[in-house]
């Protein structure tokens, strides 16, 4: 790796907080939008979440059906790959853990592809989607999630770079192997953990 | 989810994977400032991957305590230029591009990667409609640089939006192009101060085309939402968006 930058000092690290991964800065109340497509109107009547490939039962949930699924919140940070991160969010849906109790993943079953209405695909270890580390959510800090951040209803797997958390999310489909999703197929990391900055394809 | 069938189709799979490159030590050529909030970058990049005109890179700095910051920023140049070329704008408390706008000099070196992204890129065989915002028509520029050298530029219509004329980047490159050219907070010719409408695109817009939108969060949003209310396919409209969120916290 090269040396330092002539003449970079940086912002002042003593206030870096701890919670913020390599190459991340804390974005504070801002929430930027980055998406590769036009947003879509989506109505809770047309939405809905199947979870099918290689599952036991393939199942589908219209919006009345999820909600009332066993409720689940997260509490905490998430973190984009154009190296912003936004602290102390606060998400509501259902874990991912319920949709896959319903749908049962057979033995061979390892990752996962989530997919948007918009065919905007991304995919995912099963592990990284299990044991509580991933949710299907429509509210962000009490109020219905906005269209522009995947409302009415994204994905949620947030200790993942933030593209692992597709937007407009309809379908999740167990995979015996990974296939690239949308972004990992433009050059982008196949997992995405920030603190091991696993931005592109080859980190 | 299974609608494939080839490079054309939406965000399903690309039939080519665009070409990415790693890390290289880059040495600055040229540093010039077109506009008062731009900073435009040349750059040598040894051992070079061919990039795609719409393609970024990253640029790391490094601080004396190992303390990095990293930003992405469209290329300008065409793949065929000997010179990489960066176009940033300078953004309030910007880490990155007040470090780049302010303090780099020709010979001073830069740790780049790239490029990177396979979606917003133009291969220089479709027809294309591109519309930009600010120093959103960077990628454009790009995209026209090849479209010259290909002797294509029948392939391409481009409309941008600027708060003033003099805040645009790449001004007279775009205008020598063919450019619609609106501005939002100022009288351009008999054309009151406004945003970019649908009226403005109804000529440029052609079946077949695919449209790129490039520039804020909130231009971006409205960009394509013309171009939806317009007829045109959604998955005919890649967006590239950036900076902070803009209106809503």
């Amino acid at each position: 790796m090269a040396g330092p930058t002539r003449g970079f000092l940086g912002r002042s690290r003593r206030e870096r907080d701890p919670r913020l991964p390599p190459g991340q800065y804390d974005v504070g109340a801002d929430w930027p939008v980055l998406t590769a497509e036009p947003t879509p109107r989506i109505t809770p009547e047309t939405w809905s979440i199947t979870v099918d490939g290689r599952v036991e039962n393939p199942v589908s949930w219209t919006w009345d059906e999820a909600h009332r699924l066993p409720p689940s919140e997260y509490r905490g940070d998430i973190h984009c790959v154009t190296t912003w991160s936004k602290f102390d969010t606060r998400f509501a849906g259902v874990s991912v853990d319920t949709l896959l109790e319903a749908a049962r993943p057979t033995a061979d079953a390892h990752f996962v592809m989530a997919t948007a209405k918009t065919g905007y695909t991304t995919n995912l270890p099963l592990e990284d989607v299990t044991g509580g580390k991933a949710w299907i959510v429509w509210e962000f800090d009490g109020e219905p999630l906005p269209v522009e951040h995947g409302g009415p209803v994204r994905l949620l797997v947030p200790h993942l770079y933030f593209w692992k958390s597709a937007k407009w999310v309809t379908r999740l489909t167990l995979l015996q192997r990974d296939q690239q999703g949308f972004w990992e197929q433009n050059g982008y990391h196949d997992r995405g953990d920030p603190w091991r900055e696993q931005r592109y394809q080859g980190d | 989810m299974t609608e494939t069938g080839g490079a054309r189709a939406g965000m399903g799979p690309r039939l080519r994977r665009a070409p990415a490159g790693g890390w290289r030590t880059a040495t600055v050529r040229e540093v010039d400032r077109p506009t008062p909030r731009t900073v435009r970058l040349r750059l040598e990049v040894p051992d070079r991957v061919d990039h795609l005109a719409g393609q970024h890179y990253v640029v790391r700095l490094t601080a004396e305590d190992g303390y990095r910051a990293q930003r992405s920023y469209s290329l300008a140049s065409s793949p065929g230029d000997p010179l990489v070329e960066l176009l940033v704008e300078r953004l309030d408390d910007g880490e990155v591009s007040g470090y780049l706008a302010d303090v780099v000099e020709p010979g001073d070196t830069l740790e780049v990667r790239g490029p990177i992204g396979g979606w917003f890129v133009w291969e220089g065989d479709e027809p294309a409609l591109l519309v930009g915002g600010g120093t959103g028509v960077v990628p454009f520029v790009a995209m026209l640089r090849t479209a010259r050298e290909l002797g294509r530029e029948d392939l391409l219509r481009v409309a941008v939006s600027t708060r003033t004329a003099a805040e645009l980047p790449y001004a007279d490159e775009l205008r020598a192009a063919g450019a619609l050219v609106v501005t939002t907070r100022e009288r351009s010719g008999i054309r009151p101060a406004g945003r970019l409408t649908a009226v403005d695109l109804v000529p440029l817009w052609e079946p077949g085309q695919t449209a790129f939108v490039c520039g804020s969060a909130s231009f971006a949003e409205a960009a394509s939402q013309l171009l939806v209310g317009l007829g045109v396919p959604a998955p005919d409209i890649r967006v590239e968006r950036f900076g902070p969120s803009g209106t809503s916290g």
